[in-house]
């Protein structure tokens, strides 16, 4: 399970995330919503401290996985972010073929045992939904794929270090309609194993995916609540002006 | 106003207007009936066609606005509510055509007054004309505080129509007025007794979208 609690994050002196507690349980789908700069990617990126790349910034509060504080002086970052996947909105294939992209994490963790990293490397395509596009031409460039098949070939290169948790900031809005319902499929597939928290501007994507929705804005976090609940009758008015584009 | 909310506000206003239209139809039912006037009921079945054609009307922009502006939240709810209301308006103007017809029809046979006192129509239908006014009135307002009131005539409506059954058998027992005449007027008050049951419904509807409750299959509103 994931939680914060009373987080607050600085870029400098701009407050971007003011106050924020939250639990998403395992084995749910949990989109965030809300306007461009309201905060929502850079709570996304706390779960696996992708934040700490970021020069002159400073957080305030507790970020746990399972009960542990992963901002703890004595935790693993390279450990947490083999837990904690991520999928950015442009795909960002490797320059590799595309069974070396998969097993990549694995190689660099450490793994050398061939068999092993073959069927990890098929495990993952398949979950992936991509195993059957790419299984007669896995020595081929990943470049070679369409931009619908690499995403989900980055999210195969996430699942093939086993994470628990996946976090996906906006992965399909740079992808066609049909590419798009792949990955919202695959991501309903996915929940069965893996936690999943997904920045969308698309809200019918929201609607369509997740059991649970966050609405942010300015920092804040306005509405957490069961997705039905919010895009039938939310509790906050500020988050119905937003969902039903009367926002500003 | 953005492009969306003004198909929405559009929506709302053609509703108005098919509501005004039934509202009319059935003030006009009632005046005839009452006065078993032969005209003005023809006038009622020379509009019933304009009724259906709103009620066309407003299930494709409902279809329409869910297609193209993906309502959601109160948006969505009032989409739906106005495409389940227009469906009651246009049965509501079936019922009032069918008064109309009732009373073309029977209008060579002669007025039996004091019957109409004893079946206590003109309540029924002063009721269920009020129940309709005050609907759209609830809708307008955005006020669900009308909902217990309007509520509360239907029930007033289901008591003068049940009551209306021993009555008209009596009146056909005795021979007062043919078993096919008391048949007649036992289905008007059933249909004007329908019309009851469809602005409840309506009512709901209006509570749906503005409070997203749902009091269907539930006793009574709060």
């Amino acid at each position: 399970m994931l939680e914060t609690i009373n987080i607050n994050f600085w870029y400098g002196a701009f407050h971007a995330l003011k106050d924020i507690s939250m639990k998403i349980e395992r084995n749910t789908v949990t989109a965030f919503i809300g306007p461009s700069g309201c905060g929502k990617s850079t709570f996304l990126r706390l779960f696996n401290r992708m934040n700490d790349l970021i020069p002159d910034t400073h957080l305030t509060g507790e970020c746990l996985i399972d009960g542990k504080n992963i901002y703890s002086k004595t935790v693993d970052v390279t450990g947490l972010r083999k837990n904690v996947g991520m999928v950015f909105q442009k795909p960002n294939p490797f320059p590799k073929t595309i069974y070396d992209n998969v097993a990549y994490g694995l190689r660099v963790d450490g793994e050398s045992n061939r068999g092993l990293i073959a069927r990890r490397v098929e495990e993952s395509l398949k979950s992936a939904a991509l195993w059957d596009e790419v299984k007669d031409k896995l020595k081929k460039s990943a470049f070679e794929l369409s931009g619908g098949q690499q995403q989900r070939l980055c999210i195969a290169r996430a699942l093939a270090i086993s994470p628990s948790v996946i976090l996906m900031d906006e992965p399909a809005s740079a992808l066609d309609p049909v590419s798009t319902s792949k990955i919202e499929d695959l991501i309903h597939t996915l929940k069965r194993d893996y936690t999943i928290v997904i920045v969308t501007h698309n809200m019918q994507q929201a609607a369509r995916i997740s059991d649970r929705t966050g609405f942010f804005m300015l920092g804040e976090l306005i509405e957490f609540n069961d997705t039905k609940k919010v895009f039938l009758n939310p509790d906050r008015e500020e988050t119905q002006n937003y969902i039903t584009g009367r926002f500003g | 106003m953005k492009h969306a909310e003004k198909e929405l506000a559009s929506l709302k206003d053609e509703i108005g207007q098919m509501w005004r239209l039934v509202l009319s139809q059935l003030e006009k039912a009632k005046r005839a009936y009452l006065d078993s006037d032969v005209e003005l009921a023809r006038e009622i079945a020379s509009r019933e066609k304009r009724v259906n054609s709103f009620e066309l009307k407003i299930d494709s922009d409902c279809e329409n606005c869910i297609a193209l502006y993906n309502p959601v939240a109160i948006d969505l709810r009032l989409v739906l509510s106005m495409m389940k209301i227009s469906i009651m308006l246009e049965r509501i103007g079936d019922f009032a055509d069918a008064i109309a017809k009732y009373i073309i029809r029977e209008s060579g046979a002669a007025a039996d007054d004091t019957l109409k006192a004893e079946l206590r129509v003109e309540a029924m239908l002063e009721a269920v004309t009020v129940m309709l006014a005050d609907s759209y009135a609830a809708l307008d307002t955005e006020n669900t505080k009308l909902s217990g009131r309007i509520l509360a005539q239907d029930e007033v409506v289901d008591e003068i129509y049940h009551d209306a059954v021993p009555v008209l058998a009596e009146a056909i027992r005795s021979g007062r007025i043919s078993a096919e005449y008391g048949l007649k007027t036992m289905l008007i008050i059933r249909k004007i007794e329908r019309i009851g049951d469809h602005c409840s419904n309506i009512v709901e509807e209006i509570v749906f979208y503005i409070d997203a409750k749902v009091l269907k299959h539930s006793k009574s509103a709060d």
